[in-house]
């Protein structure tokens, strides 16, 4: 009796569970659908899938029509190096910080005693400024007002115990991209822009805009805290005592952390360097404000196709299907770590 | 630690420079106009009739979805917690909107799943005997935007508090058993207290990235309608060239920011020390 009960509550859940399931994943299975039609059927009325051909003409026009390839390349190229970069300044700061904590700040001053001397920096700089009448044309006065202000903010940061610097780093992540645009910007477009006439060096030869470097290098600085996160997270469940065994044996620092730390890291080191590539595949929002030809990823591919003049459905599917194609397969892999990553280690 | 100064200079030059740039009336359309501006900056963009919408608009945004997903999360955790058949299949059906691209997302919605005429729900309507279909975009941007963000954000939630349910103790459940608890009591007095901490976890966390949503505004062209702040940041900084009122945006947007980060830092920092 209760065994027929429950297996009449397994079936009635089997049949809730899937009606769901198929319903959250019903537009992508409809992208795909409609990426194997041909352009005419994908707008024929009513839609349907199971009588009209399928063909694979779609997958080869995008290619042709604009060279799809170079967006892949470019944004593998991007994938791949920041999460290199990223690695290899995270596994050091990660390593610091989880075996060599700092119980409390080693600056003496107080947080609030910082943030006066903040302020005040930035009273000088406004000083200096309005005297100039809010043109620096120089660009040792530029450069030096600038670090009026981040270098006590800096020492702060470094005087800070171990879950201080921890809970910097989170912050820094939670600042809205809107308020880094104008500056960051302004320093990748140089042209004729304020940041190439100081001086010194001309700026102009060295334009970051629509450059894949510039786009390496802001992709791994957005990552670099979650990525510190999680290894910290990782590694502080490796015991001590064994780094300390092999510093014992005469290990140097370069064999501990290679041979010793990063074995027995490995796991967590590969989900973070997943749920890397997976934010930065689908990273938006840097795309599409900072690229447009040489250096577009995938995520500024498909934007173009919301223009008017282009209603490609079909190809639309296609081009979609291959861009998320990779990155639901690594996604559904390492959903089980993901979840770490994506709270901060909050839930684990 | 090379990571924290490379940080550090992340961190608070971009900072320090829209702060600089928010005092200045320069607009890359009219190079003569430069200087100081004093306030004018914020001034302008407080007065201007968008910042008033846009700002209405991302707290509904922010407060519309957050709602939905963490309803629909605790739900589908629920669902996803029980046994049945194909269990593991239907999970990752579930969790796959949210690897999906933020503009193949907002695309496929709005051409193939949400267009007036070819979208599938137009044609479902019309199914029902319709002969106008609901023009999504058209009339409802703001609703349009929040679904396809509910969508992305949905299997977050659900994943998240999935991952919380399964480590409740299997003794506490045979024990509530046990006593007679009743499926709803169940629920309130054991689930429920016992998710609280991974739903703060997954409302701060989402109001920290829905405050942000661009791509999904700009690639369905309703910025206009349905814009927010980014958005708004965004259109003064690429449509009107103006740096120093984009930049004034971008330093209230900074502040709203601040204030749910605050809140996120302090939750997550006890739970460092615990």
């Amino acid at each position: 009796m209760a065994r027929a009960q429950s297996n009449r509550r397994i079936a009635v859940m089997t049949i809730i569970g899937w009606t769901i399931g198929i319903l959250m994943f019903f537009p992508i299975f409809w992208t795909a659908v409609a990426a194997f039609k041909t352009e005419s059927d994908a707008y024929t009325l009513p839609q349907n899938f199971l009588t009209t051909p399928w063909t694979l003409e779609n997958f080869a026009i995008v290619q042709e029509r604009s060279d799809y390839v170079r967006y892949v390349v470019n944004t593998t190229l991007i994938v791949v190096l920041s999460t290199a970069l990223a690695l290899a300044l995270a596994v050091p700061a990660a390593w610091s910080l989880a075996f060599t904590p700092v119980e409390k700040p080693t600056s003496r001053l107080s947080g609030r005693a910082w943030l006066a001397i903040m302020l005040g920096a930035s009273g000088a700089c406004f000083i200096v400024l309005y005297v100039n009448g809010w043109k620096v044309s120089n660009f040792f006065v530029g450069f030096g007002l600038l670090m009026l202000v981040v270098i006590p903010a800096t020492i702060w940061v470094w005087t800070r115990n171990t879950p201080g610097t921890l809970l910097w780093m989170l912050s820094t992540k939670m600042m809205p991209p809107a308020g880094a645009l104008i500056p960051i910007y302004l320093i990748f477009n140089r042209n004729g822009l304020v940041f190439a006439d100081w001086g010194i060096v001309d700026l102009r030869e060295f334009n970051l805009m629509d450059s894949l470097w510039g786009m390496v290098l802001l992709m791994t600085l957005l990552n670099l805290p979650i990525f510190i996160w999680m290894l910290f997270s990782y590694f502080k469940e490796i015991p001590v005592a064994i780094l300390e065994a092999a510093r014992m044996d005469g290990a140097s620092l370069w064999n501990e952390l290679f041979r010793v730390l990063m074995p027995m890291a490995l796991p967590g080191i590969v989900s973070t360097c997943l749920l890397n590539i997976i934010l930065t595949w689908n990273e938006a929002f840097w795309s599409l404000n900072l690229t447009n030809k040489n250096a577009a990823p995938l995520s500024f591919f498909i934007s173009e196709y919301s223009s008017p003049e282009g209603q490609f459905w079909a190809k639309l599917s296609a081009a979609s299907i291959m861009a998320i194609t990779p990155i639901l397969v690594i996604g559904w892999f390492s959903q089980r770590q993901l979840v770490r990553g994506l709270t901060f280690g909050a839930v684990k | 630690m090379p990571s924290v100064l490379v940080l550090s200079g992340w961190a608070f030059i971009p900072l320090a420079l829209t702060f600089y740039f928010a005092f200045l009336s320069y607009n890359l359309q009219d190079p003569e106009n430069t200087g100081w501006a004093g306030l004018s900056n914020f001034y302008y963009f407080f007065k201007d009739p968008f910042f008033v919408k846009d700002l209405i608009n991302t707290i509904v945004l922010v407060v519309g979805v957050i709602v939905t997903t963490v309803v629909g999360g605790v739900f589908l955790a629920l669902l996803l917690d029980q046994k049945f058949w194909g269990r593991g299949i239907v999970r990752l059906l579930v969790i796959a909107p949210f690897f999906i691209m933020p503009t193949v997302s907002s695309l496929v919605w709005k051409n193939l799943i949400m267009h007036p005429v070819f979208g599938l729900t137009a044609e479902i309507q019309r199914f029902f005997g319709e002969h106008q279909p609901f023009d999504w975009f058209g009339r409802a941007p703001l609703f349009s935007v929040g679904l396809i963000v509910a969508w992305q954000w949905l299997p977050y939630a659900a994943l998240i508090l999935l991952t919380a349910l399964q480590s409740l103790d299997e003794e506490q459940k045979d024990a509530a058993q046990m006593d007679g608890a009743n499926a709803v009591n169940y629920f309130w007095h054991i689930v429920l207290p016992h998710l609280a901490r991974p739903i703060t976890v997954v409302i701060l966390i989402e109001t920290i990235f829905i405050l942000n949503v661009f791509a999904e505004i700009k690639v369905t062209s309703v910025g206009g309608f349905a814009g927010n702040l980014t958005y708004l940041v965004f259109s003064q900084l690429n449509d009107a060239n103006d740096v120093g009122m984009a930049a004034a945006g971008g330093l209230v947007a900074v502040v709203l920011a601040n204030i749910v980060s605050a809140l996120l830092v302090r939750f997550v920092g006890k739970n460092l020390e615990a």
